[in-house]
């Protein structure tokens, strides 16, 4: 799930080296785009597919067609129904995740990245060593302190637990970018006789818009789909993510697909939208030369 | 990673009270100075204590309920009195114990080297520039972006036994009329789970790998293609020793994500049929979840820590010695 320590970052993305690219070879530009444009269909079939099904009347199980000819929305129709507050959860504890966890990382980040503040390595560190740690072990130790403290089965429990892969992530996310500001930005401020916390809202986030923006959307996502949390903190229907809702959907025999694939669809779209924010953030980021 | 260790260490030594009253001599400076680095650790202190109850909390927490036994009544009464080494004991002479741990190695290698290798070679493909390369490489994310669940679900379907389009698609060609159970036969769950895998592994390693590609100076293979160097010697003798670094972290990354994979195998056959997909992860979660056997839950899980610490140190040891040489 965390799969991403090193993802592409809008900020430092080597996409200004321009220069030094390599040009399509003897084949011509364009036989490398349509070959490009095959590996993409061969990897992005599945999610053709859960979108093709997805418009299908639901019953007609025996073939399902390769186009969705008789479009239908009664796959939407009961996905929104069944899954409708699902969604509504599943995006309240995202929203929450991205805010505690940049709360908490951001500043953290830029302590790590340009205070000399003792046990600042030991910190990272452990960061590091987080990343090793399974899932399944802290949901083991949460399942019985969130049965004790009553956060089983609560929103705050699922942000809480959620900013586990958002926290480290944006540490060390934000701590690269931040470590790339010039200190004579902050002196500046300093000599006018603002403090650290002055300097760090009113010079370094705002700078450092970018990689917030990097590490809030990931964050977003994570929670979005995370499942171990939800399948293990959660014991009945109160509060129920998304990711749990489909579960559900598939753990029982289906006999309409066409519903699952629609909740699929509807679980995938923050992930298609703010992949397409992201592009233009790298955009803007690489023309704007707001880049490093 | 060295240069982390490195830090660490040094930070120890200078790890001494930052209290005001330490230096009080110096009056006036030396106040405001210290004022300030109490500030500065403040900016740390959340980070610290989430880090430490959310990761270190469940950590200690786990290694002591491995030798604890719990049962579903010790959530009423809060009794797990201690058991020594039993739920090791256990766990490890169980009979899926073997089996999850075959499982655990072959998931975790046949995912590597799938998304490494085809991962690779997609960054290399997109390393020539061409119209719709940036679009294409970008599209290329979602079926990592998109939540595990829903990509198990739709795997699912593709992949029923009998009304699945993979299997009309190979009827139809004329391939099989036998209608492979792919995720429902004791001899292929196992191999299908690693596919899906893969294929879900590809973007992140032609990412990570295509960045560290573009990396390397492009003069380097003019001066090589100048002394007739092949692509393939080109490839061996300019990309893959530069390339190195960013291998390293790949491959660490990769196998300790695998090891502790668990949503995949849980939407896609929740590690049965027969116990063929079990993984360590699985049986902990399984021990913990379904059986509320939370001690041996733990024990797993600190068996899956402590394979995956040990890989790390020696996989980045055994990389560091070969650097050094």
């Amino acid at each position: 799930m965390s799969l991403s320590t090193a993802l592409p970052l809008p900020d430092t993305a080597p996409a200004q080296k321009k220069s030094g690219r390599r040009t399509a070879g003897a084949r011509g530009p364009w036989g490398y785009t349509v070959a490009g444009i095959a590996i993409l269909a061969v990897l992005l079939f599945p999610l053709y597919w859960m979108l093709n099904v997805s418009l299908q009347p639901s019953g007609s199980a025996a073939q399902t067609s390769w186009f969705p000819f008789s479009l239908s929305f009664e796959g939407y129709a009961t996905a929104f129904s069944d899954q409708g507050a699902n969604l509504m959860t599943s995006l309240v504890i995202s929203v929450g995740s991205v805010v505690v966890s940049l709360l908490i990382a951001a500043p953290a980040a830029y302590a790590l990245a340009t205070f000399k503040v003792p046990g600042a390595g030991i910190v990272l560190f452990g960061i590091l060593i987080s990343q090793m740690i399974p899932g399944i072990v802290v949901a083991n130790a949460l399942y019985s302190a969130y049965n004790d403290l009553g956060l089983l089965n609560s929103i705050p429990g699922l942000i809480l637990a959620n900013s586990s892969a958002g926290i480290p992530f944006g540490i060390l996310i934000m701590r690269s970018f931040m470590a790339s500001i010039p200190p004579s930005l902050t002196e500046a401020a300093r000599m006018d006789g603002a403090g650290p916390i002055r300097a760090f809202f009113s010079i370094i986030l705002p700078i450092s818009r970018n990689a917030l923006i990097t590490a809030g959307m990931f964050t977003f996502l994570f929670t979005w789909g995370d499942f171990l949390f939800a399948l293990t903190l959660t014991t009945n229907a109160d509060v129920r993510p998304i990711t749990l809702g489909l579960y559900q959907y598939i753990g029982t025999y289906v006999s309409d697909w066409s519903t699952v694939m629609a909740a699929a669809v509807l679980s995938s779209v923050p992930a298609v939208v703010l992949l397409v924010l992201a592009q233009r953030y790298i955009a803007a980021g690489v023309t704007g030369g707001a880049v490093k | 990673m060295a240069d982390t260790q490195q830090r660490a260490g040094g930070a120890t030594s200078a790890a001494r009270p930052a209290g005001p009253e330490v230096e009080e001599p110096r009056p006036r400076r030396t106040s405001t100075r210290s004022r300030e680095r109490l500030l500065q650790i403040g900016f740390l202190v959340p980070a610290v204590v989430y880090m430490l109850l959310f990761f270190g909390y469940p950590v200690v927490q786990n290694a002591l309920m491995g030798f604890q036994r719990y049962t579903t009544r010790t959530f009423v009464t809060g009794e797990a009195p201690w058991v020594g080494l039993d739920n090791y004991r256990e766990v490890i002479g169980s009979s899926v114990f073997t089996k999850a741990a075959v499982n655990t190695v072959l998931f975790t290698v046949g995912s590597i080297a799938g998304q490494f290798v085809i991962g690779l070679a997609i960054a290399l493909f997109f390393r020539k520039r061409f119209p719709l390369s940036g679009l294409l490489r970008s599209l290329l994310l979602l079926p990592w972006l998109i939540p595990l669940i829903a990509a198990s679900a739709v795997w699912r379907w593709i992949l029923d036994k009998d009304t699945g389009v993979l299997n009309q698609v190979l009827g139809g060609l004329g391939v099989t009329d036998a209608n492979p159970g792919w995720l429902t036969s004791t001899s292929l769950a196992l191999i299908t789970v690693v596919a899906i895998n893969i294929w879900i592994g590809i973007p992140f390693n032609t990412t990570i790998l295509y960045g560290g590609l573009q990396d390397i100076p492009e003069e380097l293979y003019e001066a090589a293609a100048l002394d007739g160097a092949t692509r393939w010697r080109a490839f061996r003798h300019v990309t893959w020793p530069l390339l190195r670094p960013v291998v390293t972290v790949v491959l660490v990354l990769g196998v300790v994500y695998t090891l502790k994979a668990l949503d995949i195998i849980l939407g896609l056959t929740q590690g049965g049929p027969a116990n063929s997909t079990q993984t360590i992860a699985t049986q902990s979660y399984n021990l913990s979840f379904q059986e509320f056997d939370f001690g041996q839950g733990a024990a797993a899980g600190n068996i899956l820590i402590v394979v995956s610490l040990v890989f790390a140190v020696l996989y980045l040891r055994a990389n560091r010695r070969a650097l050094d040489e």
